[in-house]
């Protein structure tokens, strides 16, 4: 598609030449649907929506269809491979793994799913008021989110751990994605900023248009695609925080499970009894797998020039 | 360009330092260190205890901002971070156990950046390539996996491949074989062994995300004008890429390098907590789970100046890669 | 300046040697991911002979670039390309890239649009030129390259070129970066240069400026040029032929006096009729060439100017028209061209005369069908507000207005190392009805003043006063009362509409800050929408459904939404394509007289200015440096800085182009932080370097104030003395 935009942009007549209003279609497609139409041509996001939406259902029915419970012990079939039974084998005091994994999937999404689009609304909010208002506001914010980044916020998560460990497993949420919206932040600040410059933003503010309204309205909305593209790949990161956190026993506590948990628990017998690690283990990355390859296909539908070659 | 670079040095300095104390002192409301004192059986007088956390500087009955003073005062004036709860200086101990920590995270960052950019490029110029395609999605891959995951996975791969050669061809608990004697060279090699699945577990996520990001920087790069310009000048389309295109690509790679490094270093803790090296990452860890607050802030101490020492650098580089902020 | 009787150009039309380029039947196709190819040239010929200089003129979407980039095999992998390219004796489509690399930059060379994105950010100006000779001479030394760098730029007028030389692209102008690309471009002394747009994004005496270093160029090396445009004016002075192309195709080519003075096809025609002329602006109204091209990924049979064309048959809508020659057939019957069959088939004949691609080529070059026939010119309206001219307040007075920036080095503290006078004691008035042009280049102030007006914000210094109203001292309630008064339309229609919103509400905003409510509003948005000439109907359509020219349409809706006095025109339609502008002019002109509007119309193009203004102001570094009626300052200007601009913009008649001489500025405008004593425009002053030491050491000494000399105020001392330079002006009858 950027093939085009690329020709055009050499055919350019005026100085501000005219987006190819030749080359589109009769009626040309607005922005969304071009979007979409470019996402429909890309097979990544295909095999990413589809396995994304496999392992969600599967969360959601596989325990109804298992009749197995997750913590009740099989003292018959301690710490064994996967059998017929045991579809990913049983830990050593006989725990179902399968059923485990499942619970613990199921948690995992939803600490992503909250957490990353969290991160991505601070940032939104952040970035977008002090790109738009400037001067002090702006300094103030700034510094704020440079502290933040140098901050080691790993240890720091760690160091609060026993906060939620009292707390519930939200409180987790919350503080993943307090630490993760700033580099998103930045980005939305000098977007903000050249929107700000731009003549429609310009138009609204000579007209004499509230400085919430023009951010609600004219802001936001044209830094949508990029919003989202955010939240996806935050989907990622925050499932990977959380099972960081929890592997080294610092997140997600018994009796709740989480992947990490999971992963942490398998860990020791990792090299013996492989089965206790790499099957979550392999839930986990093909669930992180399925997100990001959705993330990136949204990149590159909305960025065109980020994804294709146009010497 | 010189002030310029003083300029941000100075920033980052201010920012290490407050992030130091904001550290200093989250450390000091959120962990208990007399807790695992009265744990202890028989349980010391309350006195003893005292007098122990007066000993480390820790007492919680001294006010934070009281005690984030005398910790700053001892740092500057002597130099010194305080003791750990198990009684040993701390400079002591990040001195030990920096040397570990950084063999690890050198090693592994710089050949991942370096294998990353040279993918990235590969990538963008053959884009839409077989080649292309599979370091693409290898790159999802590896993106998808948690560090320690990949950490584990290689070692669950060594004990295999140890299992089919019927030797201990790849030895990954600690940094070096205990009790090992023997020349230099076999101290060198055993040290390198110990160091192989580490390291590649780190250049694996450090060349993917390098890889990404320098092939969609390369991919904008080749776009743009001036590449025409260099092939209208006679050059063939590669030795345009590799003159004009690659020097312009490698300007924000200098800035992402400064980004990534907060990744890389909280990689490279969990590599050396699943990989048993006795270095800062698990001296941190333990420092959290036994309430040592000294022995934290001293560890915040230094990742902030790691932070300080890589943003600094990074400008360095820009500076020296692009004219157009050096005046 | 330059003769042009003296260039080696190809006067003979009938001239037969074998061309230095023939391209044939070329076509360029891109395939597009989710959608149907993108056929960008659609089997074009034309040829080029040696030392002639060929001028392709097409607007936005044309394929004018597309076909030049495929002759140099720059364009994308993935563009499908067929047909030939014979380039002194090499078929280039045949060549792979490293043979192609062999003959670029040796004997084609190219010069690009922007000079800025065109020069590689992180090496010296000097060894990109050097680069260009060690890629074809392996013998060269490095030293060697690097002293005929130094060399080129000398002969390309770059001052110290030895300093210059070293400097990175981003420390030269723009301006200075086009010259130092022009001096790349001839460092192998090639056979062809294609330069593609490289005056447009400059200001016009910087155009003027590098049209002339082209010329030198061409003089140098003997090459022939193909310059692609979409400026009829940058054409008519230079070039030995003209291509027009329309949407991919050819579809008149002929020598520029033929082109210009007996076009054949109506697409030339109108485009001809519908830029504004510098003589004849303001006396009539502009010709509008209505609709847009066609789309051309799903191409209509037959003619793709069908649809615009105000002579279309039904014919024209069944089968397109091929190229063929016209002018031999006085009857007017269409047969086709007897030249043509001795060539073979149609598409493969020499273009070498005067060619159209039009069923009705026929009839207009026999004279059946003439120019206003095809174009009729438009009756102008009629006055509807009696504007009584004396005892008005004015609806904006600005008065000594300064706006001053602080600039700060990037050093360890910031210190404030100067002044930038963006805006330095600007004064005008603008009465009720009437339209004030403000013009000036690219960062003599004239933004920052509308700004200073739009923002209302107290002014640094000075006073704005809308209505009489002093907005300095209005309340917050005033102001938003003002604001109701005073409307802005920006210059790129893409830009300045929202794209995420549907164009009622776009049109509706300003009603919404006002307390409108929403039926009012959408009958309002209705009204409007009939005003501009848009259905009423589209209020729910998305602004990317809608051609850059309706955009602007939008944008001068939404203006009119709160019934303002005064519409502030920042550059209305300079982003639109040429065939566009007449439309929006007229629209702007019949506004004004329907609703009694005022304008502030501020422009570079001077043709538009002298069309729409009642009242001209030039701007120079923050100052008026002219200021009164428009009639009187185009026909007599006073201050020489006017008579650069004027003389400078190109004029759409070969005939007037070649015989003008031209005052060329010197150098680029200073940076507005240069401390100049005396009179600010001295350091580029073409009268000043004519006037003797005594005449001098005034200018040097003494800021000229604005005096006013018969009607017309100037800031100049020497006004009475600037007759030396009166020859130089257009159409001096």
């Amino acid at each position: 598609m950027s093939i085009v935009e690329g020709a055009s942009a050499t055919l350019a007549a005026g100085p501000e030449p005219e987006p190819p209003s030749v080359v589109m279609a009769r009626k040309p497609l607005s922005r969304g649907r071009l979007i979409w139409n470019r996402l429909a041509h890309t097979p990544r996001f295909w095999i990413g929506a589809v396995a994304m939406g496999t392992i969600v259902l599967w969360a959601v029915l596989g325990p109804v269809f298992y009749p197995i419970d997750a913590f009740s012990r099989d003292p018959l079939n301690m710490g064994m491979g996967p059998t017929q039974l045991h579809w990913f084998g049983t830990n050593n005091i006989g725990q179902d793994i399968y059923a485990q994994t499942l619970i613990g999937l199921q948690k995992s999404l939803v600490i992503g799913l909250i957490a990353g689009p969290l991160g991505t609304l601070i940032a939104a909010i952040v970035g977008s008021v002090a790109g738009y208002l400037g001067g002090i506001v702006d300094n103030v914010l700034v510094w704020v989110i440079n502290l933040l980044l140098v901050l080691p916020s790993f240890i720091l998560l760690v160091i609060l751990s026993p906060l939620f460990e009292d707390l519930s497993w939200i409180f987790l949420t919350v503080f993943l994605a307090g630490f993760s919206w700033m580099i998103m932040a930045q980005v939305i600040r000098s977007q903000t900023r050249s929107l700000r410059g731009r003549d429609f933003v310009k138009a609204a503010r000579y007209m004499g248009v509230p400085m919430p309204t023009i951010l609600a309205r004219h802001i936001i909305p044209n830094l949508a695609s990029l919003l989202i593209i955010d939240a996806t790949l935050g989907v990622v990161a925050m499932i990977m925080a959380e099972t960081s956190l929890s592997y080294f026993g610092f997140g997600i506590r018994a009796p709740d499970v989480s992947l990490g948990t999971l992963l942490s628990e398998g860990t020791a017998a990792a090299v013996t009894r492989p089965w206790l690690f790499v099957f979550p283990a392999g839930v986990l990355i093909a669930t992180l797998f399925a997100v990001s390859l959705i993330g990136d296909a949204l990149r590159d539908a909305v960025d065109p020039t980020s994804g294709v070659n146009r010497d | 360009m010189v002030f310029y670079t003083l300029r941000r040095f100075v920033n980052y300095f201010i920012l290490s330092a407050i992030a130091t104390c904001l550290a200093y002192v989250v450390a000091s409301l959120a962990l208990d260190p007399a807790a695992k004192y009265y744990g202890r059986n028989p349980q010391p007088s309350a006195h003893v205890i005292e007098n122990i956390l007066n000993g480390l500087g820790v007492n919680p009955d001294v006010p934070v901002l009281v005690r984030l003073w005398n910790w700053i005062l001892t740092l500057v004036t002597q130099g010194s971070l305080g003791d750990t709860v198990g009684g040993k200086s701390v400079v002591a101990e990040i001195v030990t156990r920096s040397g570990v920590s950084l063999q690890l995270l050198l090693l592994g960052s710089i050949i991942g950046a370096i294998l990353g950019v040279v993918l990235g490029v590969w990538g963008a110029v053959k884009q839409y390539s077989l080649s292309d395609q599979t370091v693409t999605y290898s790159s999802y891959l590896v993106f998808a996996t948690p560090t320690f995951v990949i950490g584990v996975l290689l070692m669950i791969g060594a004990t295999m491949l140890n299992g089919i050669v019927g030797a201990q061809l790849i030895t990954f608990t600690g940094s070096y074989s205990a009790g090992m004697t023997g020349s230099w060279w076999d101290l060198l090699v055993d040290r390198g062994v110990h160091l192989l699945l580490p390291t590649i577990a780190l250049v694996l996520t450090g060349a993917a995300s390098y890889s990404r990001y320098q092939r969609s920087v390369m991919l904008d790069v080749l776009a743009s004008d001036y590449i025409r310009t260099a092939r209208s000048k006679g050059r063939s389309r590669n030795s345009a890429l590799v003159r004009h295109g690659v020097r312009v690509a490698l300007i924000p790679m200098s800035t992402f390098f400064a980004y990534s490094f907060g990744t890389l270093v909280s990689g490279s803790i969990m590599l050396e907590i699943v990989f048993s090296f006795h270095g800062m990452g698990e001296f941190t860890l333990q420092a959290i789970t036994q309430s040592d607050i000294n022995a934290v802030a001293g560890s915040t101490l230094f990742l902030a100046v790691l932070v300080l020492f890589s943003s600094t650098l990074s400008e360095i580089l820009y500076a020296a890669l692009d004219p157009r902020v050096r005046n | 300046m330059t003769d042009f009787q003296s260039l080696p150009a190809a006067q003979g039309t009938t001239r037969r040697s074998t061309p230095l380029l023939k391209v044939r039947n070329l076509s360029v196709t891109f395939p597009q991911r989710g959608g149907p190819p993108v056929n960008a040239v659609r089997g074009i010929s034309y040829d080029v002979h040696e030392g002639e200089f060929l001028g392709i003129v097409g607007e936005s979407g044309s394929g004018k670039s597309v076909s030049s980039l495929a002759l140099m095999g720059l364009l994308p992998s993935s563009a499908q390309i067929t047909g030939d390219i014979d380039f002194d004796g090499h078929k280039l489509l045949e060549m792979n890239d490293r043979q192609l690399s062999g003959l670029r930059g040796r004997d084609i060379s190219m010069i690009f649009q922007d000079p800025l994105s065109a020069l590689t950010p992180v090496y010296t100006v000097g060894d990109q030129i050097a680069e260009a000779l060690l890629l074809h001479d392996s013998a060269l030394s490095k030293q060697a390259a690097r002293s005929r760098a130094i060399e080129l730029l000398k002969v390309v007028g770059i001052p110290a070129p030895e300093r210059r030389a070293k400097a990175f692209p981003h420390e030269f102008s723009g301006g200075m970066r086009q010259r130092a690309m022009i001096a790349m471009s001839i460092a192998n002394d090639p056979k062809l240069i294609v330069a593609d747009e490289p005056t447009t994004a400059l200001d016009v005496t910087i155009q003027a400026q590098i049209l002339e270093v082209l010329e030198k160029a061409k003089e140098l090396t003997g090459a022939a040029v193909v310059l692609i445009t979409h400026d009829l004016g940058v054409v008519a002075g230079h070039a030995d032929r003209i291509a027009v192309m329309y949407a991919g195709k050819l579809v008149e080519n002929g020598s520029t006096a033929d082109v210009f003075s007996d076009p054949h096809m109506p697409y030339s025609i109108g485009l001809l009729r519908s830029v504004p002329n510098m003589q004849t602006a303001g006396t009539q109204r502009l010709v509008p060439l209505e609709g847009r091209p066609p789309s051309l990924t799903a191409l209509p049979p037959g003619c793709p100017f069908a649809a615009r064309c105000p002579i279309a048959l039904d014919i024209c809508r069944e089968v397109e028209p091929l190229l063929a020659s016209h002018g031999e057939f006085a009857d007017g019957v269409r047969v086709p061209g007897l030249d043509l069959a001795a060539a073979g088939t149609p598409r493969d004949q020499p273009v070498d005369s005067h060619v159209a691609a039009c069923h009705r080529s026929g009839e207009i070059a026999s004279g059946r069908l003439t120019r206003a026939d095809v174009f009729p010119r438009p009756e102008p309206l009629e006055m509807q507000h009696a504007v009584a001219r004396e005892a008005q307040v004015p609806v904006l007075t600005v008065t000594d207005l300064k706006r001053h920036f602080p600039l700060t080095n990037g050093g360890l503290f910031s210190r404030r190392i100067g002044t930038v006078r963006a805006v330095d004691g600007v004064s005008f008035s603008i009465q009720p009805g009437q339209t004030l042009g403000l013009v000036g280049e690219s960062g003599c102030g004239k933004s920052t003043t509308i700004l200073e007006i739009l923002e209302m914000a107290t002014p640094q210094a000075g006073k704005i006063l809308i209505d009489g109203t002093d907005i300095g001292t209005a309340s917050r309630a005033e102001r938003l009362k003002l604001r109701k008064d005073v409307q802005i339309v920006f210059q790129d229609p893409m830009a300045a509409i929202d794209p995420r919103l549907p164009i009622g509400e776009v049109i509706g905003e300003p009603l919404t800050v006002h307390g409108v409510g929403r039926a009012e509003r959408r009958a309002r948005v209705q009204e409007l929408l009939d005003l501009v000439g848009l259905d009423p109907q589209m209020a729910d359509r998305y602004p990317h459904e809608f051609s850059g020219g309706q955009r602007q349409r939008i944008g001068i809706a939404r203006a009119l939404a709160t019934n303002p006095r005064l519409v502030v025109l920042d550059e209305p339609v300079s982003a639109l394509d040429v065939s566009i502008q007449a439309g929006v002019i007229n629209l702007l002109e019949d506004l004004k007289e329907q609703l009694g509007l005022s304008y502030l119309f501020v422009a570079h193009d001077l043709a538009i200015v002298r069309q729409i203004a009642d009242t001209v102001a030039v701007m120079y570094l923050g100052r008026i440096v002219e200021y009164g009626p428009v009639a009187e300052v185009f026909a007599r200007p006073r201050h020489p800085y006017t008579q650069a601009l004027i003389s400078a913009a190109p004029i759409p008649d070969p005939a007037i182009e070649r015989s003008r001489t031209r005052v060329l500025l010197e150098g680029d405008l200073p940076s507005p932080t240069e401390e100049i004593t005396g009179c600010n425009f001295r350091t580029r002053c073409p009268l000043y370097r004519l006037l003797d030491p005594a005449a001098q050491s005034l200018c040097t000494t003494d800021d000229p104030p604005l005096v006013t000399h018969d009607g017309v105020d100037a800031a100049c001392h020497h006004v009475d003395r600037n007759r030396i330079v009166d020859s130089a002006l257009v159409g001096a009858p």
